[in-house]
């Protein structure tokens, strides 16, 4: 079975359509309501409450939050909130912060992931097993047995309270190099094998043959990069100190702890920290499911 | 005794050695400059700091001025310290709460989302998204719809009669609703991969089961329940993995407080070496729980491949 070799590919989408276990024709007759709704509505009305209620507070007016026992409801769209803390000099910047340091671990975990993984998949070469496996026995070490140290690392190179100390540790994970490794190997080798007869290098044949396929690898990668750096808290605080270089997840704490009588502005400023990942998770719900599936089934 | 001709098919096997020693050493060439990037990260920044931490946790470290050799004066120190069987009791209870908690959910959730039922799309969205929402969002959120004084649960609370709460500042409470934010958010992920499991319950062997008169909780019990069993053990350890490593809803939301009820082993780690400057002490920390979780890790990768190899056997 494939699975063991191309966690992407056949891992089953929770999503997809299941072959159906009747005939078609039933389906129709079906009752449109079934008793699990009684169920499911109020446990999933139960997890969407605390995000209703983020997005609600954070167009309410302070003195409706002030005010006891708070609404709970607002009486109209306030946009206070949005306006402090995006008028706050800090908050764009953190904003940009976290934009840079995701988008540079996004592209370049793509970029040395698929190069190693492809390596490590196609090439034969003095030190591939014994690198390959020290890479795999990286993916066991827990961060906060690498934290005291890395931090030492930085500062040694100079980055300590800059964007660098965030990009440089998240430039490449094993798991992209790994995962891409997998799905390379699951190609089959003759689509690459006419190129190089021709006189392809190994940087062409990746390139030009092998990366197009693997868009659903690299968008695994993609992901999940985006969703760990992005929602990262531990490392910048302890790799920043000052706050012009914050992120945003790091700053919407600070911000909380100094500006903890503006509620509005502390949920709008939350809304903002939790919007892209949203946004990114429903339009890309599927390679969110995926990646998740597979990374939790491949550990 | 006849020899064979040996210096005649040598010297025709030698001629094309020197062209494809240099190709081969060209493809070492290559290969090497494709993986350096990754080398120099992956071994720079956790290959030498394992060895580091290690180093450091025998010594008295600041962060700034040079540290002296200690031995294991840290590790003792460690069995003695009441913060530190503080931390590890409050993991202990936070992970005991919260493994079987969120994968019976995930397992109950799952199964009736397995159904094709209407809406179930929208279902299955709406308790996975809090999953992608980061520890920093969840623990100021709920640090609001806690707040004693301006949050909606005592305001909810107040409206069918119950006296105001403390909640994440009373020490009885802390901990608990700690795991019960980290089940909103958590359980989507065992929701997820049961799902996915569930899916891979091969269809024949239900099939069967309903032919040979089962009911629905017979196929439950004896067919999907028994499939699941490699999953189960999966995700038992990969979330005692992530609960003993839980830190950032921690310190967005009580800071390890009030009176350390919500201190657990992570945090206690970045106190010692980010905030008391003990660096390595806080590393000697790092070590101890370090071991229990690559031992964790081990047995993880150990069923996996067990599991695999049993997946490839019955395919064949």
């Amino acid at each position: 079975m494939t699975a063991t070799h191309t966690p992407p590919e056949t891992v089953h989408l929770p999503q997809a359509q299941r072959p159906p276990s009747e005939p078609p024709g039933r389906r129709r007759f079906k009752l449109p309501f079934s008793a699990w709704h009684l169920a499911l509505a109020p446990l999933a009305l139960l997890f969407a409450l605390p995000l209703l209620w983020l997005a609600l507070s954070s167009v309410m007016s302070n003195a409706e939050i002030n005010r006891f026992p708070p609404a709970l409801w607002p009486s109209g769209i306030h946009l206070d909130g949005y306006r402090y803390v995006l008028g706050n000099a800090m908050f764009p910047r953190w904003f940009l912060n976290s934009v840079i340091v995701s988008v540079v671990a996004v592209a370049s975990n793509l970029v040395f992931g698929a190069l190693g993984g492809y390596a490590f998949a196609r090439m034969r070469f003095a030190g591939s097993r014994a690198m390959l496996a020290l890479m795999l026995a990286t993916m066991a070490i827990p961060f906060q047995l690498t934290m005291i140290p890395t931090f030492l690392v930085m500062k040694q190179l100079g980055l300590i309270d800059t964007l660098g100390a965030l990009i440089v540790p998240s430039l490449v994970t094993p798991f992209a190099v790994f995962l891409l490794r997998q799905f390379f190997l699951s190609l089959p080798r003759e689509l690459e094998e006419a190129a190089w007869i021709d006189g392809c290098s190994r940087l062409r044949v990746l390139y030009l043959i092998v990366l197009p396929l693997a868009r659903p690898a690299l968008s695994t990668v993609a992901v999940l990069t985006f969703l760990t750096t992005w929602n990262d808290l531990t490392w910048p605080l302890i790799a920043i100190n000052h706050d012009t270089n914050y992120t945003l997840q790091l700053g919407l704490t600070t911000f909380q702890g100094r500006h903890h009588t503006q509620w509005s502005a502390v949920m709008a400023g939350n809304v903002i920290t939790v919007l892209p990942v949203l946004i990114a998770f429903l339009f890309a719900q599927k390679s969110f499911i995926r990646s998740i599936t597979s990374t939790g089934l491949k550990g | 005794m006849p020899r064979l001709p040996s210096p005649l098919t040598l010297s025709d096997r030698d001629r094309p050695a020197p062209e494809l020693r240099r190709k081969r050493r060209r493809e070492t060439a290559t290969a090497w400059g494709f993986i350096s990037p990754a080398v120099l990260v992956i071994v720079g920044l956790s290959v030498l700091p394992v060895i580091w931490s290690l180093l450091l946790s025998f010594q008295a470290d600041d962060l700034v001025t040079p540290s002296r050799w200690v031995g294991l004066d840290n590790y003792h120190a460690l069995v003695k310290d009441p913060h530190f069987s503080q931390a590890v009791r409050n993991t202990l209870i936070y992970t005991v709460l919260y493994v079987p908690l969120s994968m019976a959910l995930g397992l109950v959730l799952a199964v009736a989302l397995n159904r094709r039922i209407r809406l179930v799309g929208l279902y299955r969205t709406l308790i996975f998204v809090p999953f992608v929402i980061s520890a920093a969002a969840q623990g100021v959120l709920f640090s609001f719809i806690l707040d004693p004084e301006f949050g909606a649960a005592n305001s909810l609370l107040h409206k069918i009669g119950i006296s105001p709460q403390g909640f994440l500042t009373d020490p009885a409470q802390a901990l608990s609703l700690l795991v019960l934010i980290s089940l909103w958010s958590g359980t989507g992920f065992c929701v997820v991969i049961y799902l996915a499991a569930l899916q891979d319950v091969p269809e024949s062997l239900i099939e069967a089961a309903r032919l040979d008169g089962a009911g629905r909780w017979a196929i439950m019990r004896h067919v999907t329940l028994p499939t699941l069993t490699p999953i189960s053990t999966f995700l038992v350890l990969w979330q005692i993995i992530q609960s003993l490593q839980v830190f950032d809803l921690v310190y967005v939301t009580t800071k390890g407080g009030p009176l350390g009820s919500t201190t657990v082993i992570v945090y206690f780690i970045w106190e010692q070496a980010f905030k008391n400057f003990t660096a390595g002490y806080g590393a000697a920390a790092a070590y101890a729980l370090a071991l229990v979780l690559i031992a964790f890790g081990a047995i993880t990768r150990l069923l996996q491949s067990r599991q695999n190899r049993r997946i490839e056997g019955a395919t064949r």
